[in-house]
């Protein structure tokens, strides 16, 4: 039983990421009707803009310490953020420690303007153009974007912690009456989980429930009246994309202390979330959140070892095994909307 | 002649001439020289040039003809890969039992797959085709092991069977592959002044197969056959309206095409006898896709321009370093000219993928057709008048 609740608790934080960046796939496509292959890559982008942010923060100048020498008996330089010069030392470590949870605020407008961007600039062009071409541009610029970072920070992955209030594990074996230590949970998990659950709540209620966000489904269930009435629906969709490209790159940006970020992160995320989209059902949000969990969990549960001995290797192939499956016998995914993408 | 008409017949006799004169086209610089650096004529090279010609032909028959895009057919080439290594392991090192299994098991792996993902079209097939190649290459990696070599890949041994042929050499040594006894690496040296041109054997033998398949696509591309394919990428809906089962036809060209890939790796194999999963990760599926695209999809020689494109500028471009780009730039200011080495460093060397990503969205971009619709269009420029059906059948790639 223990080991049950273990292995769904694991495949939360990955199910959460799958969860964002399908949540962004479908948004784009229900809404512009685009194939993004190039949304893995805004999801690392987010994961660098903690690691720039961490960069930043501790940016720093050379000051020498009068008190102290080094080992040739000058006095010895010390390296002091410029962040102790305007908080003062304490309240300075403590924004350097919180640089993950402090790169939200900057990563909100960064990722939007980013999304904006490549909206306007290339995937606009693409519209009338078969899927075919919309994946080619878009894994095109997948590449770019992945060699441009690996050209800026290097190939290595490059460690970001979280802040030390996060390190160590919360211990749901004593919570839950098992035995203490029989499962054990690093608390950034759990808080990316929950992080995870608010962003898509905050997506779902802003289509629900504002003016803006009912134009925009509208807009998903028929374009051409939206726009006869008057309703400038392709600016609407470009904010969409804005908000979708935030989506990923949040979503990157906490992944960062769960996995050192590295420049080919995003790819490795791609493919997957495709095929959490897929089974989920084009165009469907619900579907693709719901598929991201399953997913998730579902690859945790094919670790366990029980399960190994029984089916060597089935941990690595179970996603694609159930994405086939799915797709055979239900066409549409788990909760695809009639009429999308049925060819 | 050969079925063929004059327009293709001149097509083939271009590849035909090109491959067999490679090694003096691509050694243009003298030996020694600065430029030497820029030749492509080594076997090795070579030997990509045609395989990955090879893979990329097959991929069109494919996506050029049926608009399927399969994003998981190195899947297909790495099986290839497999089975003829394991024919080296044990049978013989005579490559053509290996080449002929290595097509039969990726054409019997194709049909299998192809027979489950061909159920849908669109970006579902893509998907299925992903996901199949990357569940065999995670197999292939971890629990299939004791057929693939895992993370080491298959490898040759000195204790492997070899029925027909010895297991080791005189001196000890696991044989080389060899075709009758010509070695695949034996090369034929030719001195001529300041220029050195390699002849290979290996690079010969997959330069025939190459020769052939080309031969073959131009048959498919010109046969009822070909032309069924292009009317099922035009529109299928009407196809299955005017009561035509389109599915044999598309798992027909699936077959082909995987069995190209097949052929591909049985050749990659007897180049260099090991196998790795590597060849069947979704990044090399990814390759073919980009060389099909760039050379222009549709087309019969513009695969092959783009995995020689390609497979040219990864070897080129990553190899001119800092110190090489100072020397072209010499003749500028100083700081101009480091201010311009520092605009290039980044799309040399290493960065080389961050060139061919932006080439491929600008080719994207601008010209769906590729390269050969680039070409055309510049000789249409040169060309002032010419009359209007001709070139709207060339410049047009299959719809």
């Amino acid at each position: 039983m223990d080991q049950f609740i273990l292995q769904i608790l694991n495949g939360l934080d990955k199910g959460s990421a799958y969860a964002l960046i399908a949540l962004g796939l479908t948004l784009i496509f229900g809404t512009l009707g685009v194939v993004n292959f190039a949304h893995g890559a805004l999801f690392m982008l987010g994961a660098f803009v903690a690691v720039t942010m961490s960069k930043l923060l501790t940016l720093s100048h050379k000051v020498v310490d009068e008190t102290r020498t080094d080992f040739l008996g000058n006095p010895l330089q010390v390296e002091v953020p410029y962040i102790y010069d305007w908080f003062g030392q304490a309240t300075g470590d403590v924004i350097i420690d919180w640089a993950v949870p402090i790169s939200i605020i900057a990563a909100i407008p960064v990722m939007i303007a980013i999304g904006f961007i490549m909206e306007r600039g290339l995937i606009k062009h693409f519209y009338k153009r078969p899927h075919a071409d919309q994946i080619l541009v878009t894994f095109g610029l997948a590449i770019v974007i992945q060699e441009i970072v690996k050209y800026l920070y290097g190939a290595n992955p490059i460690p970001t912690p979280a802040p030390s209030a996060f390190v160590g594990s919360f211990d749901f074996g004593v919570a839950l009456g098992f035995d203490p230590n029989a499962i054990i949970y690093p608390y950034w998990r759990l808080v990316y989980f929950f992080f995870s659950i608010g962003i898509i709540a905050a997506v779902f209620a802003f289509l629900q429930f504002t003016t803006f966000g009912m134009v925009v489904r509208a807009g998903m269930a028929d374009r051409e009246t939206v726009g006869l009435l008057g309703i400038d629906i392709d600016k609407r969709f470009t904010i969409m994309f804005g908000i979708a490209a935030a989506v990923a790159g949040l979503a990157g940006v906490m992944y960062a202390p769960i996995n050192s970020p590295n420049y080919h992160m995003g790819m490795d995320f791609l493919v997957l979330s495709f095929v959490v989209v897929v089974v989920g059902g084009m165009g469907s949000l619900p579907g693709a959140v719901a598929a991201g969990f399953l997913l998730g969990i579902l690859e945790s549960f094919a670790s366990m070892s029980a399960v190994i001995d029984f089916l060597p290797g089935i941990n690595q192939i179970i996603i694609y095994l159930v994405a086939i499956i799915i797709l055979l016998t239900r066409p549409r995914g788990l909760m695809g909307r009639k009429g999308v993408m049925e060819e | 002649m050969l079925g063929l008409e004059k327009k293709d017949l001149r097509l083939l006799l271009i590849v035909i001439g090109l491959t067999m004169l490679a090694p003096f086209i691509l050694n243009p610089f003298p030996e020694g020289s600065e430029m030497a650096q820029f030749n492509a004529g080594y076997p090795d090279l070579m030997q990509r040039f045609v395989i990955f010609g090879i893979f990329a032909i097959g991929f069109n028959i494919l996506f050029g003809l049926t608009g399927y895009l399969s994003f998981g057919h190195a899947a297909f080439l790495g099986v290839g890969s497999y089975a003829a290594v394991w024919m080296f392991k044990l049978l013989s090192m005579n490559v053509l039992p290996a080449i002929i299994l290595s097509v039969i098991i990726a054409g019997l792996f194709s049909l299998l797959i192809g027979f489950i993902s061909l159920r849908r079209s669109g970006i579902y097939f893509s998907i299925l085709t992903l996901a199949f190649a990357q569940m065999s290459f995670a197999l292939a990696y971890s629990v299939l092991t004791p057929i693939t070599g895992g993370e080491t890949g298959l490898q040759l041994a000195l204790d492997d069977p070899r029925i027909f042929g010895a297991a080791q050499t005189a001196t000890g040594n696991i044989p080389v592959p060899a075709l009758f006894g010509l070695e695949m690496r034996a090369s034929y040296e030719l001195a001529l002044g300041n220029w050195l041109f390699t002849f290979n054997a290996g690079y010969y033998l997959a330069a025939l197969f190459l020769i052939l398949s080309f031969y073959l696509a131009i048959r498919i591309f010109r046969s009822p056959f070909g032309m069924m394919l292009r009317a099922i990428k035009s529109n299928q809906t009407r196809m299955s309206y005017t009561g035509l089962n389109s599915r044999p036809y598309t798992l027909a060209a699936f077959v082909i095409s995987g069995m190209y890939a097949g052929l591909a790796g049985g050749l990659m194999a007897s180049m260099d006898p090991l196998a790795g999963a590597e060849r069947m990760q979704w990044t090399a599926s990814g390759e073919v896709v980009l060389m099909t695209i760039l050379g222009g999809a549709g087309t019969l020689i513009g695969p092959v321009l783009g995995a020689g494109m390609i497979k040219y500028f990864e070897n080129i471009f990553s190899k001119i370093n800092d110190t090489i780009l100072h020397g072209w730039f010499a003749f500028l200011p100083d700081g101009l000219e480091n201010f311009v080495v520092a605009i290039i460093h980044p799309f040399i060397g290493k960065g080389w993928h961050l060139t061919l990503g932006l080439v491929f969205m600008l080719v994207v971009i601008f010209l769906p057709g590729g390269l050969v619709q680039g070409g055309q269009k510049i000789a249409a420029m040169f060309r002032r008048k010419q009359p209007e059906d001709a070139k709207s059948k060339a410049t047009e790639p299959a719809e």
